[in-house]
């Protein structure tokens, strides 16, 4: 499992209703399913992706969620998931209010675009960011709302939205006592809890 | 072909092959939604593969408009055809016969055995023609309960349909949710469109019209009223593809369609304009041609029953018009498909039975399945399609009919 889904599943109530908004391959909901007994339902484009959640026996929905989420009912789930998605929507602001319509508290994950490398990337070279992490071309990318752990303090503060627990973790998904000192320098991969304000 | 070959021909692998259906008769009477009662009946069945020793692995096949309990393999060696789910049903296909024990009935009101307007009312002894009851799709799966019965299967593993046939499965799973582990809906609706039924309607009329049908009693005047039946199957089968099926279909030579020396290009039938009312175009005579072989095989009083049976198919008026609280017992698992050029039940017709789904806390996979051949693409094999529903089928097997089951 990927370390950060480690991180998250800790978040997760035993028999709890998740919602995964961008399930992928429906790992995170299967490991969740056999191991908190969690009732769960995601969302997906990518027919891969489905046939593999599918295939991991996770209920799978096919859908987009740029066009809205409004056939969900509101606190019709515990907890909504958004993991390494965010910065690929269309409008990430409303997607989170909508998040926490439909879910009693969230869980963000997304690669934190102040952390020094970047920096360090276009200070020194003056082009946007390429990396194994983050490896497409700005002109090719899914990713259209990079922003930085900064701004989703700011975000969260603007939306009256109560930050539960935040984490940041490096590419090898480990946690330092440098990074909780700086996050958004040292962070690459910001976790957040949230809930309603 | 030569007596020989015809015997020793080899059917496809991933096929049943040979079956023969079984009729089952039913001394019960069957209260119909209609107030109507039917006092026994028969049914005729097929199935393919094995039950096994738990009776967990049985998976019930719902029909639509037109077919019937020959959903796959062939019943005679002279067979050109298999039956109507070939691509669908079989040894490693989506719906496993080496791992299943399907069971497909022709409905009440059929014309292919089960008994119908066509049938002898043992009342008059007579056919029944007009005076057979209308049907719903309740009443078709309360005959399939007594089916279940007979068969001493106490739940299915799945219950399987497409376009009406998905509508029987959204019934299983609303009134028999104990019976069934997983509801299979494909292509289909929560209930009509004003323009499906308004298509509907031009094909009854097509029928009741045609001056040999004779108040529906034409079985006994020994005439049938083809002309109102091959209208009416015209009218469906445009409704049954996208326009981009037929502009494939039609739009562009192909040699190897039919006989050779036909022109085909720019949809000419016979190479130029006739310039009178005569059929010009090979969609004309696709059109005429699937219409006349229907109307050959096919009762015109089951047409009309069957859709009737459509038209009042709305699971939601029993609950104040609100179709989530008719799933609020069905926990079993759903799995529904739609195909993305089917503008008789199109993909939001889908949405909206999934969204029902979830309000009413049911668990649910939804697969929009990108198609060329409009509602028909639910009987063809197309490979998203198919794949899914196999890796859907390999879970129901792996989790509810294996021996632990």
């Amino acid at each position: 499992m990927r370390p950060d889904l480690e991180i998250i599943q800790q978040w997760i109530e035993p028999d709890s209703r998740v919602l995964d908004l961008g399930c992928g391959d429906g790992s995170l909901l299967h490991y969740l399913n056999l191991q908190k007994n969690v009732s769960s339902i995601g969302l997906e484009i990518d027919a891969d992706n489905i046939r593999q959640c599918i295939d991991n026996g996770v209920n799978v929905i096919e859908q987009n969620m740029d066009a809205g989420l409004d056939n969900f009912q509101t606190d019709s789930f515990d907890t909504v998931l958004l993991t390494q998605t965010l910065q690929a929507l269309s409008n990430p602001r409303r997607l989170i209010e909508e998040m926490l319509r439909i879910g009693k508290k969230g869980i963000v994950t997304f690669p934190n675009f102040g952390n020094w490398k970047c920096r360090l990337y276009l200070a020194s070279k003056g082009r946007m960011p390429v990396s194994r992490f983050m490896s497409h071309q700005w002109y090719d990318t899914p990713n259209i709302h990079f922003c930085t752990v900064r701004d989703f303090d700011d975000l969260c503060r603007d939306m009256a939205i109560s930050v539960l627990a935040r984490t940041v973790v490096d590419s090898q998904h480990q946690g330092s006592w440098a990074e909780r000192a700086w996050p958004n320098l040292l962070g690459e991969i910001a976790i957040y809890h949230i809930s309603r304000g | 072909m030569p007596q020989s070959d015809i015997m020793s021909r080899q059917f496809p692998k991933q096929s049943v092959g040979l079956v023969s259906p079984q009729l089952f008769h039913f001394d019960e009477e069957l209260k119909l939604r209609s107030g109507k009662v039917l006092k026994g009946f028969d049914l005729m069945v097929e199935s393919y593969g094995q039950l096994n020793a738990q009776k967990s692995n049985a998976v019930l096949i719902c029909h639509a408009l037109s077919g019937d309990h020959h959903a796959a393999g062939y019943h005679s060696h002279k067979d050109k055809k298999p039956g109507w789910w070939e691509s669908c049903i079989g040894p490693g296909k989506p719906i496993d016969t080496d791992r299943f024990f399907v069971v497909s009935l022709n409905n009440l009101g059929g014309c292919a055995g089960s008994t119908g307007p066509a049938s002898i009312n043992p009342q008059t002894g007579t056919y029944y023609g007009p005076d057979f009851p209308v049907v719903t799709v309740r009443d078709w799966v309360n005959s399939q309960v007594l089916l279940m019965k007979r068969l001493e299967i106490s739940c299915w593993a799945a219950v399987v349909g497409g376009s009406l046939g998905g509508m029987q499965v959204l019934r299983w799973a609303i009134s028999h949710a104990q019976s069934l582990q997983h509801a299979v809906c494909i292509a289909a609706a929560p209930k009509l469109s004003a323009q499906n039924i308004a298509f509907n309607e031009v094909a009854r009329h097509s029928i009741i019209s045609d001056p040999n049908f004779h108040a529906g009693r034409y079985l006994e005047e020994g005439v049938a009223p083809k002309q109102g039946l091959m209208l009416a199957r015209m009218v469906g089968h445009i409704t049954y593809l996208s326009d981009n099926a037929m502009r494939s279909k039609f739009g562009k030579t192909v040699e190897d369609f039919e006989a050779p020396g036909s022109n085909f290009g720019r949809d000419l039938r016979s190479g130029k304009l006739s310039y009178g009312f005569n059929v010009d175009f090979q969609v004309e005579s696709y059109l005429h041609y699937q219409g006349e072989r229907f109307s050959e095989n096919f009762d015109a009083n089951t047409y009309l029953l069957m859709t009737k049976a459509l038209d009042y198919f709305d699971p939601s008026v029993d609950y104040g018009g609100d179709l989530s609280k008719a799933f609020s017992e069905s926990d079993c698992k759903f799995l529904l498909m739609s195909f993305s050029t089917d503008w008789r039940f199109p993909p939001e017709r889908s949405r909206e039975l999934v969204n029902d789904l979830l309000k009413a806390g049911r668990e649910v996979t939804y697969l929009e399945i990108d198609a060329d051949e409009g509602h028909d693409a639910f009987l063809l094999p197309i490979p998203r399609y198919l794949e899914g529903l196999g890796a859907y089928m390999n879970q129901v097997f792996q989790k509810d009919c294996s021996n632990a089951a």
